[in-house]
């Protein structure tokens, strides 16, 4: 049976000022994909994923995501459906004033009713998150105190708290070392495999690329120039996708 | 029109823009009463100390340094009076806004600033939570509600430090010092004083926002947006006084 696209992102222009990022991107994804958006720095792969959330405002035209048509949301339609969606920052975004507990609490208490929100439900969910980045221990930690991996893993722990359908990864393994950086990507996979996410992974790490990716999307002067499994794109006789693999 | 001049009037409508948004936004719920509480404590109760010890030496100095110029001319009696009329009115509440811009208006820029560079606003925004109305309404609502009571503490901790100083060189009791103030300060020296401070506060919330909520990205837009948070809180503190005075006066208050 043909799997549902969950992701359906048609002819998006987004431009600042003079410079125009997305010409016409195109690009569809379907339930349980792991899809890898590959292109050069500044070639617009962060505003893409940030116009699928909207906390970006495409110029034209259409995203869809579940189903649901994004840019005609309203407030309360778009936090709906953002309570379905995680997404994991470059830079972690975790709030430096609050405790790993709070942090994990936060997008929790905030999405959900409050009469659902009793403390063992929210002691559970934290404690269970926690569990699947392996750092139960930190739960009373402060952001500062943690190394750079310990923050990525807390920051995917909270993209999981509320257990998306669709996860957006903003360069994952950017700034880590090589160890840490496979111990993310397998992450990865094992969250996918764990909650049957479907998964947007923008990133320039090439092994990351390759251990999580079932298709790769390459963005080049702001179309989908390209889209093929990784071996296929390796094997490319294409001198823009050869920049990339050689 | 000069490029200076041209930005200056763009600032100016951003930040009317910014201000129109706190009121349409701060009355709608949902009302982030634990985030604004928050905000009270870390703005007034830990300003505190810093705006006591300000307030204390500038009732102290300000006494010492009028004392010359009253013996001069006969009139050191009336040193309570003028120094208390002095501190009511002006100078208590400016200083007390000068140091409010200095802390927590560079404090709410540096903060929101690197909120912004570290992607932590738009992380509040994907977790189903206004930035706006977290970060900001919470934010200038403290500052406005917190600076009228710091500046009353300021005012009578600046009298008993003018009370020390009326007795370094004279030797006035406790309770004909507070006579002689009470006799010289009315209603219409404390509540025109009183009302402006609300807007000082309101300025140095508004602009500590303003330029944290919208920084530059990189660290140098973060120091950048404190440096300049304080700057222009402190010129509108300035301002906002210059007309306060003009109105009191046209409403026959002086």
């Amino acid at each position: 049976m043909e799997k549902q696209i969950v992701i359906d992102v048609s002819h998006i222009y987004k431009s600042f000022g003079n410079n125009h990022v997305l010409k016409d991107f195109t690009m569809q994804v379907k339930r349980g994909e792991n899809i890898a958006v590959l292109g050069k720095s500044g070639s617009g792969k962060s505003v893409l994923i940030k116009c699928i959330i909207r906390l970006n405002e495409p110029d034209k035209g259409n995203i869809k995501l579940l189903n649901t048509d994004v840019l005609t949301l309203d407030h309360e339609g778009l936090d709906e459906l953002r309570s379905r969606v995680g997404f994991l920052f470059q830079s972690n975004a975790l709030y430096d004033s609050m405790t790993v507990r709070e942090n994990l609490e936060f997008p929790l208490r905030r999405h959900r009713i409050k009469d659902e929100m009793t403390h063992e439900f929210v002691e559970g969910r934290v404690m269970e998150a926690l569990s699947n980045v392996g750092l139960a221990h930190t739960i009373d930690m402060m952001p500062a105190e943690l190394s750079g991996g310990m923050r990525k893993r807390i920051a995917l722990a909270r993209t999981l708290i509320l257990k998306p359908d669709i996860i957006l990864y903003d360069e994952p393994t950017t700034g880590l070392d090589p160890i840490t950086s496979r111990e993310i990507s397998e992450l990865i996979n094992s969250i996918q495999q764990k909650y049957q996410t479907t998964s947007i992974i923008i990133s320039h790490d090439m092994s990351c690329i390759k251990t999580t990716a079932d298709r790769i999307i390459m963005l080049i002067d702001g179309r989908c120039y390209a889209e093929d499994s990784f071996e296929e794109l390796q094997n490319s006789m294409d001198e823009k996708i050869r920049l990339f693999f050689d | 029109m000069s490029d200076f001049g041209k930005s200056i009037l763009e600032q100016t409508g951003e930040l009317t823009r910014f201000a129109m948004r706190f009121f349409s936004q701060g009355l709608k719920p949902r009302y982030e009463w634990k985030e604004f509480l928050r905000q009270c404590y870390w703005i007034g109760y830990k300003s505190l100390t810093l705006v006591a010890i300000t307030a204390f030496i500038m009732g102290l100095v300000l006494t010492i340094q009028s004392r010359p110029t009253l013996v001069e001319f006969g009139a050191e009696a009336m040193l309570p009076s003028m120094v208390s009329v002095s501190l009511i009115r002006e100078i208590s509440p400016v200083i007390t806004a000068l140091i409010c811009a200095g802390k927590i208006g560079s404090g709410m820029g540096a903060e929101l600033g690197s909120m912004r560079v570290t992607e932590q606003i738009d992380a509040m925004e994907v977790s189903g939570t206004n930035p706006f109305k977290y970060l900001v309404v919470t934010r200038i609502a403290a500052a406005t509600l917190m600076l009228p009571i710091l500046v009353n503490l300021s005012n009578a901790i600046s009298l008993y430090g003018s009370f020390l100083g009326v007795n370094i060189r004279g030797n006035v009791s406790w309770s004909l010092y507070w006579i002689q103030v009470y006799d010289v300060l009315s209603f219409g020296d404390l509540v025109p004083s009183l009302i402006k401070t609300f807007f000082f506060g309101f300025a140095i919330g508004l602009v500590g926002c303003f330029k944290g909520y919208y920084s530059k990205k990189g660290t140098e837009g973060v120091g950048r947006s404190a440096n300049e948070a304080v700057v222009v809180a402190s010129l509108l503190v300035f301002i906002i006084d210059l007309l306060a005075v003009q109105i009191t006066d046209l409403l026959g208050l002086t």
